[in-house]
């Protein structure tokens, strides 16, 4: 089995997991203030993180190209309050004028 | 009927939530495919996974050649809020056995938030319930659509597809960043991750950032 598949199938098995512990076991296990807390930020660091090294990063290296660009452009789409398929597209439209351009 | 507007009401919202929601199923598609996946295991991943930011990041470290086990962690970490929604929406909802297991799947910020935005449990299960399976049909075609669409094109760049998905990521975390704390938080995350890349295996530096989380919520 190649390692996408077990990506794949190991991370859809945990995600229900999440999801079905959450229906099942009694408010104490869960409702705590630092768990909360710490379970606030997860979501933030790792998507800044994947953020980071999905422009910068090309395997070990880290570069500046057409994907900065873009991302800046989706960062002023969400500053502007435009909705998600804007932000995507502005930043793809603007990526790919600049690779195809220059 | 004096209940009616109000349902249409829930309706509404709902309906509207999954459809935008859906169209960005599209964008995942397209990273799936771009990432390296076959358009069945894109397509699997919105069926079974089902849950925006930990599919993202599946494809994502999988793409930049990381390895499975911190694509499942990093996806595993990403979920744990779908179990405190789960915990919510569990009183309200009160189901048993293979009800219990769909009303599982389909717990995600979305349905969540629309059942908490409502203000009786009738209401909040109908918004629950309408947005989650709304979503999910809406979210699972849009992938199927989206992975066809990258597969047929080449290069990725040309399209801008490898600038869609740190776009989709800054989309995901911006709605979270309500606080200068949390920015700097993330601006931390966003320098340890990048310091890391040229040090470790790929996947390794998004999953450390967790300490940053550990360590800035471990005290008020």
């Amino acid at each position: 089995m190649s390692s996408i598949w077990i990506a794949v199938i190991g991370s859809s098995i945990t995600a229900f997991l999440n999801k079905y512990i959450g229906h099942s076991v009694p408010e104490w296990w869960l409702d705590r203030p630092r768990f909360k807390r710490i379970n606030t930020l997860i979501p933030i660091v790792l998507l800044s993180a994947l953020v980071g090294v999905q422009t910068f990063a090309t395997k070990k290296e880290l570069v500046i190209d057409q994907r900065f660009a873009g991302v800046i452009v989706a960062l002023i789409a969400l500053k502007l309050k435009a909705s998600f398929p804007i932000v995507v597209a502005s930043a793809a439209i603007t990526s790919a004028a600049i690779y195809n351009l220059f | 009927m004096s209940i009616k507007p109000k349902n249409d009401a829930v309706s509404r919202t709902s309906l509207s939530v999954a459809f935008t929601v859906g169209l960005y199923g599209a964008a995942f598609g397209a990273a799936g495919v771009t990432a390296g996946f076959t358009i069945l295991q894109t397509c699997l991943l919105s069926l079974l996974l089902f849950s925006g930011a930990s599919q993202f990041a599946v494809v994502g470290i999988m793409g930049a050649g990381g390895s499975a086990l911190s694509a499942i962690a990093t996806a595993t970490l990403l979920g744990f809020r779908n179990a405190l929604y789960g915990l919510q929406m569990a009183p309200i909802l009160k189901v048993t056995g293979l009800k219990k297991v769909l009303s599982a799947q389909i717990t995600i910020d979305e349905s969540t938030a629309v059942a908490t935005l409502q203000e009786n449990d009738v209401d909040r299960r109908r918004g629950f319930y309408l947005t989650g399976i709304g979503v999910y049909i809406f979210w699972n075609s849009f992938t199927y659509l989206g992975a066809l669409g990258a597969s047929a094109i080449g290069d990725p760049a040309v399209w801008g597809l490898d600038a869609a998905v740190p776009a989709a990521f800054c989309g995901l975390v911006w709605p979270r960043l309500k606080s200068k704390k949390q920015f700097l938080i993330s601006a931390f995350a966003i320098i340890l991750a990048l310091s890391l890349t040229p040090l470790t295996a790929a996947g390794i530096p998004i999953i450390t950032t967790v300490i940053l989380a550990i360590i800035f919520g471990w005290r008020k």
